[in-house]
């Protein structure tokens, strides 16, 4: 064989490996569906898909006969994640738009990597500010004896979820092309009015897929709506009650189940369900903020 | 002042409330955990193992035990997340695989962390029969850190000038040769920069290690990879809520959380002055 036949064998194979590393993602993605799933499965034996999802009674140890609806938890996942979305938009657009258009650039510096602190504080750390910072706040300003509940948690997840809505955000409004600033500033309009007229309905993709990438997030977390919400089995019907998410309830139960019973493979049945959800408002944030990268080139 | 100018007045101070809540919300997260877990440390604090029913005694093992499944993450996630990079940024063509593997990436960013745990425990603990451990824990948490790698790799040898390379190949150089000598040199700072910060929220994560190897208590510490482990995050969580004297206990979780969000941030810190130095350096 000649040099440069082995030459081109060996780049082949570097290549080949390198290809190997790089499919790597995809195989764990399918890996986790694929394992969730097949785990999942078994539950269905005993239980119904529409009980499943369909009913509000989660009861998996009742002696008179086990329940398994995950209706409640859904529903408080969804409260819970959209009442802090409800906080967390106003506030991490508010900062994104300080940041982009009223700051000096050296305050930008500063701010920047400090809101990206707040990013890297643990979520156990900030569920364990729930109970003995905000639990007691909320306590004594409603008057009731504990502070673990939906607002809570939701309050929480608002601060956890604000660097990805202000980075993003931010992001989405420096990319609105310069002329159209110049174009609304020479027509007699104020910086506020371009920036509430006309920068922010033109990064309104990016404002959205912000959104949805901080609800991705906040469907997902465990820590803190575990540590902060006080975990009650019942139907959410207020913000200032206990209630118990998806997340919370597989942390809860998975250390003292049984492996290979039903109450198992219920478990990794919400696991999926939560996959799920969280994998289409990825998606969806996904699509939409690649429309607008595309619109933008 | 006109109406307009009163408007924006208003409007920007709006803004600026926004951001001093936050960063409101920052400082008073930082000083409550900062005042009240400080009266907590001390050496024994930190180097002694818990004693009493962790009521008193410190919390070493646990120290020990994140530091070590932090170790086992990187094993797994940097060597593939640099080279899982390497393939996109260098190998890969724009076509159908390309996409599906960035897709992917994104996703798998957005995976919850719990779910990584549930993974773990049939796929580590379960499949390849690894029990509850300190390889299993630091294999899930790897996977999990594994697209922040990616990401975080790419984005280094994104900086390095399509010159480097197209100068290699000029003379003759194979792809692997130019991206070994002229690439990989100026991008792996920045590489491990980026894992380091990937690292860093690795180690404060506690849904993935709860049920694929952190144990409650132990009063020794792990003498192997397949030993079960105490880790800093699981403490605080078993401090803050399961403690049979949650009162006693309380001074105890905050002098927790005060070393695990030193450890966190002190690794971001680490990362960010490095890739600062190594910028300025660039620079000169």
């Amino acid at each position: 064989m000649t040099k440069r036949a082995l030459r081109n064998i060996r780049e082949s194979a570097i290549k080949a490996f390198f290809f190997t590393n790089g499919i790597l993602a995809v195989i764990v993605l399918l890996g986790i569906f694929a394992l969730l799933l097949s785990s999942a499965i078994p539950a269905f034996r005993e239980i119904k898909l529409s009980e499943f999802l369909g009913q509000t009674l989660w009861d998996p140890t009742s002696p008179t006969g086990a329940r398994y609806g995950i209706l409640s938890m859904i529903v408080s996942t969804i409260y819970v994640t959209l009442v802090a979305m409800v906080i967390a938009l106003p506030i991490g657009l508010g900062v994104a738009a300080y940041l982009s258009d009223v700051a000096h650039w050296r305050v930008r510096e500063i701010v920047k990597p400090v809101v990206e602190v707040l990013a890297g504080i643990p979520s156990v750390v900030v569920g364990f500010l729930g109970i003995v910072l905000i639990g007691p706040l909320l306590a004594k300003l409603t008057g009731r004896t504990n502070g673990l509940n939906g607002l809570n948690g939701a309050i929480l997840l608002a601060v956890m979820s604000l660097p990805t809505i202000i980075s993003i955000s931010e992001d989405s409004l420096n990319a609105v092309p310069n002329a159209y600033v110049e174009a609304s500033l020479a027509m007699g309009a104020t910086r506020w009015q371009t920036l509430a007229r006309v920068k922010i309905p033109a990064a309104l993709s990016g404002i959205i897929a912000a959104f949805m990438l901080g609800m991705g997030r906040a469907i997902g977390e465990t820590m803190t709506v575990l540590m902060a919400t006080g975990n009650a089995r019942t139907f959410p019907h207020g913000l200032l009650e206990s209630l118990r998410t998806m997340t919370s309830n597989i942390a809860i139960e998975l250390g003292e189940v049984p492996y290979y019973t039903t109450h198992y493979y219920a478990l990794f049945a919400i696991g999926l369900v939560l996959f799920l959800m969280t994998f289409v408002v990825n998606l969806v944030a996904d699509i939409v903020l690649h429309k607008y990268q595309e619109r933008e080139s | 002042m006109t109406r307009k100018k009163i408007a924006q007045f208003l409007g920007f101070m709006a803004l600026r409330v926004c951001l001093y809540l936050v960063l409101a919300a920052l400082l008073l997260f930082l000083y409550d955990i900062g005042k009240k877990g400080g009266r907590t440390i001390s050496w024994e604090f930190l180097s002694k193992m818990p004693k009493r029913g962790m009521t008193e005694g410190g919390i070493f093992p646990a120290i020990f035990g994140t530091f070590l499944v932090t170790m086992v993450t990187a094993i797994l996630a940097v060597p593939m997340g640099m080279f899982s990079a390497i393939y996109l940024n260098e190998y890969a063509r724009q076509n159908r695989i390309t996409r599906l593997i960035r897709l992917s990436i994104r996703n798998l960013s957005g995976v919850p962390s719990i779910v990584y745990g549930l993974f773990g425990v049939i796929q580590f603990v379960n499949i390849f029969k690894f029990g509850t451990s300190i390889l299993s824990a630091g294999l899930t948490l790897g996977l999990m850190t594994l697209p922040w790698t990616i990401t975080a790799s790419e984005e280094a040898l994104k900086t390095v000038p399509q010159s480097y390379r197209e100068g290699a190949l000029a003379l003759g150089a194979t792809k692997w040769q130019s991206i070994r000598t002229n690439v990989l040199p100026y991008a792996l700072p920045g590489m491990l920069t980026g894992t380091v910060l990937g690292l860093a929220r690795a180690a404060g994560e506690t849904a993935p290690i709860m049920f694929t190897g952190a144990a409650f208590a132990l009063p020794f510490l792990p003498k192997s990879l397949s030993d079960q482990f105490m880790a800093l995050p699981y403490h605080l969580y078993i401090m803050a809520t399961q403690h049979h004297d949650l009162a006693k206990a309380r001074p105890l979780a905050y002098g927790t959380a005060l070393v695990l969000i030193v450890f966190v941030l002190g690794m971001n810190m680490i990362a960010v002055v490095l890739r600062y130095r190594l910028r300025r350096n660039r620079k000169a």
